[in-house]
């Protein structure tokens, strides 16, 4: 007598047989299928950085491809690796992704090296996003030290198309030097077309630098926060959080009100790799994007 | 639940049967240790005889079956610029026989993040639904310590369960492919006796555990004792091995690895079981560890298992079988770590 123990394929699941949709966190899917996509254009921006604008391939791929402000994709080079990497464009551009990546090590240095044209690999979005629609009605701060200010342009696309939903907007961003300042060469459209008040400052001035000089929590000075009507998004190294949300909380904003942007090694952006636990939670799943009484309560946060 | 006896002879024709169009896997008899008692571990049967139904405890857990300590997750075909990614999850439909209820709970709490959480485990999930599991109930050995745990019952999680009731097996039946297995091998409805012994070995089992942990207030001692001695204390002994995350049924954490073959024509990006406690675990671009200390990377493997899990799912991750403290050669088991724990909340 034999025994056959049936066969279940999962390849029959309906859900498996369309293209992932990492917005539809329950359903199975293929997780680990990237949406191939191509390099359109590399701009490079310092020594370190680079802008690369990708776009998905597959047009239906394309379509179903939707994000909020702060999440961040999976970049990945088959062969190389996978790494995360905030999502630095605008929610509404269909038409590419921007992603601006800075030379750290392998991955990172393997990016670089490519060339208009090459194709990648992308998962995602993944990840809790900075509240916008929560915002509406307030003023919005959104202060950036150094490559923090790439995740903030997704948000500051977002107050440009939602503008009238928002008070007064000021974008403060600190440089180590000037030659470190990124997306320079926007600040004018920002200023101008988006209504923001752009401030700027580094930390140690080069030969043709007159703008200002110092920490990044000297900016206060300029600035008058109305802490009944103002929420705070906050990027930048661990360091920094400590100084601007503890200024911050010093004038009475709540906590609840600001956001911040942890970052952890990362090996899969679904909750399951644990490399980001932090404390009890996940950054990729329950963050990267908390709220600072959150943070403030996480063992080990910052 | 439905119960049905077999006898022991009719079990080993079904076992037999499985194997003829099954991978069929069980606990078998692989060494001995320095003190002369049998290793076994779980591994692909070639006769019934390899079977060692009376096994204490496997070194290492069979959840390897379903997490394997290395896997492909997807292999790309490389040309020129261009790539093709290739996923396969195929796997053939396997039997696993003799898992012990506390690496069935242990499936049932992986089940949580891997199938039940956010973006299930595509990989995870194939292995499981094709994967018969057959239980086996044992006597405590010194050290177990899943009734603490609550975890030496299984209600589910498995298609049948034994119990040694002498010449018989006291069969729990939990799916229908079990159901229909056991009833081609003359399975007999419960006689009076049968329940009468059935309950003498499960009482007698329950009498045997030596071994006690009081969790209760485990998850709160793991903030109030947060920056307790206890950890450096432990965590100095600490080899950072890893060797206890290997065999623990539960921990699941991993890394991803891609290589190339020698010619860049193919490209794999492969998942391979990882440990908190390796030195880099949390270790990012730049070089910044988050945590750098091995006393620091113990206490986050202790502060998962019996408190980020607690919070999640409402249960521990641990299931006390007590495999991470054979297998460590500092002498570090929960045990030890938690009473010392109490004690100093104590002091
Ligand atoms: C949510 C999030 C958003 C990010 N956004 C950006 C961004 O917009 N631009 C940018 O330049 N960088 C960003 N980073 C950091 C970026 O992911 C790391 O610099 C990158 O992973 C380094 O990889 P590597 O292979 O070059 O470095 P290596 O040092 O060679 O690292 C090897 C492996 O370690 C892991 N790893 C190392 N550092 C990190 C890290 N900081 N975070 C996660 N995994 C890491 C990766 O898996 C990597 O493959 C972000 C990180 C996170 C967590
Ligand atoms: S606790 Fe023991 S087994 Fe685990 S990493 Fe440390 S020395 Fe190795
Ligand atoms: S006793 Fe150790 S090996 Fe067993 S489940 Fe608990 S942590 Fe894992
Ligand atoms: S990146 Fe894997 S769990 Fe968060």
């Amino acid at each position: 007598m034999s025994l056959q123990i049936p066969h279940h394929d999962i390849n029959l699941e309906p859900s498996m047989s369309k293209p992932p949709d990492f917005n539809r966190q329950s359903v199975l899917m293929h997780t680990e299928r990237g949406f191939k996509s191509e390099v359109i254009s590399i701009v490079p921006l310092t020594t370190q950085e680079k802008l690369f604008h990708i776009r998905i391939c597959d047009p239906c791929e394309r379509e179903n491809f939707t994000f909020l402000p702060g999440q961040f994709v999976m970049l990945e080079l088959p062969g190389c690796g996978e790494v995360p990497i905030s999502i630095s464009s605008s929610t509404s551009n269909k038409e590419f992704i921007a992603l601006c990546v800075r030379k750290v090590g392998k991955v990172t240095g393997m990016l670089h090296r490519l060339k208009q044209g090459a194709i990648v690999g992308i998962r995602g979005p993944f990840g809790t996003h900075f509240p916008m629609e929560k915002m509406v009605g307030y003023n919005i701060l959104l202060i950036a030290g150094g490559l923090g200010i790439v995740p903030l342009r997704s948000p500051i696309y977002w107050t440009k198309e939602h503008r009238s939903d928002y008070k007064d907007i000021t974008v403060m961003y600190g440089a180590k030097e000037p030659g470190q300042i990124l997306f320079d060469y926007q600040f004018e459209e920002w200023r101008k077309i988006y209504g923001l008040k752009m401030l700027t400052i580094v930390q140690e001035a080069g030969e043709n630098w007159n703008g200002r000089v110092g920490l990044i929590t000297e900016l206060f000075k300029e600035v008058t926060i109305d802490p009944d009507n103002t929420f705070a998004i906050v990027c930048g190294p661990p360091v920094m959080f400590k100084f601007v949300c503890g200024h911050l909380s010093n004038l009475g904003l709540p906590r609840q009100r600001m956001f911040v942007s942890l970052e952890r090694r990362m090996h899969c952006g679904m909750g399951k790799c644990c490399r980001c636990n932090v404390g009890s939670t996940f950054t990729c799943l329950d963050g990267p994007v908390f709220d600072y009484w959150t943070v403030m309560n996480l063992k080990e946060a910052i | 639940m439905l119960f049905r006896t077999i006898t022991k002879e009719n079990f080993r024709k079904m076992v037999e049967a499985l194997m003829e169009n099954n991978e069929v896997i069980g606990p078998k008899w692989r060494d001995r240790d320095t003190e002369g008692n049998k290793i076994y571990r779980f591994l692909k049967l070639n006769t019934f005889d390899e079977l060692q139904m009376d096994y204490t405890r496997s070194y290492s857990s069979p959840k390897n079956y379903f997490l394997p300590f290395k896997e492909d997750l997807s292999t790309y075909r490389l040309e020129d610029k261009d790539w093709e990614q290739e996923i396969h999850y195929t796997i053939h439909p396997r039997v696993i026989i003799g898992m012990r209820a506390c690496d069935i709970n242990a499936l049932l709490k992986l089940d949580q993040v891997l199938v039940k959480s956010a973006y299930p485990n595509p990989h995870y999930v194939a292995r499981r639904r094709n994967t018969l599991i057959i239980g086996l109930d044992h006597e405590p050995l010194e050290d177990c310590f899943c009734r603490s745990m609550n975890s030496d019952t299984a209600f589910h999680g498995f298609d049948l369960f034994l119990t040694d009731i002498g010449e018989k097996y006291f069969v729990a039946i939990n799916s229908d492919t079990g159901y229909m297995i056991v009833n081609r091998f003359d399975a007999r409805e419960v006689a009076e006796d049968d329940q009468r012994r059935y309950k003498e070995v499960k009482g007698r089992i329950e009498t045997k555990f030596k071994t006690q942990v009081d969790v209760t207030i485990v998850p709160e001692l793991m903030d109030l004792e947060f920056e307790s001695d206890v950890w450096k204390k432990w965590g100095d002994k600490c080899l950072s091995c890893g060797s206890c995350a290997m065999v623990c049924p539960t921990c699941y954490c991993y890394g991803i690895e891609e290589h190339t073959n020698l010619t860049f024509t193919k490209a794999t990006k492969r998942r391979v079981l990882y440990s908190c406690n390796l030195l880099d675990f949390a270790t990012v671009a730049g070089g910044h560890n988050f945590r750098p200390e091995a006393h620091i990377r113990l206490k986050y493997r202790y502060y998962h298992q019996f408190r980020g899990f607690v919070e999640a799912f409402n249960q521990s991750l641990c299931v006390g079988c007590n495999r991470c403290g054979k297998a460590c050669l500092a002498g570090i088991s929960p045990k030890v770590v938690i009473d010392d724990l109490i004690e100093t909340e104590k002091r």
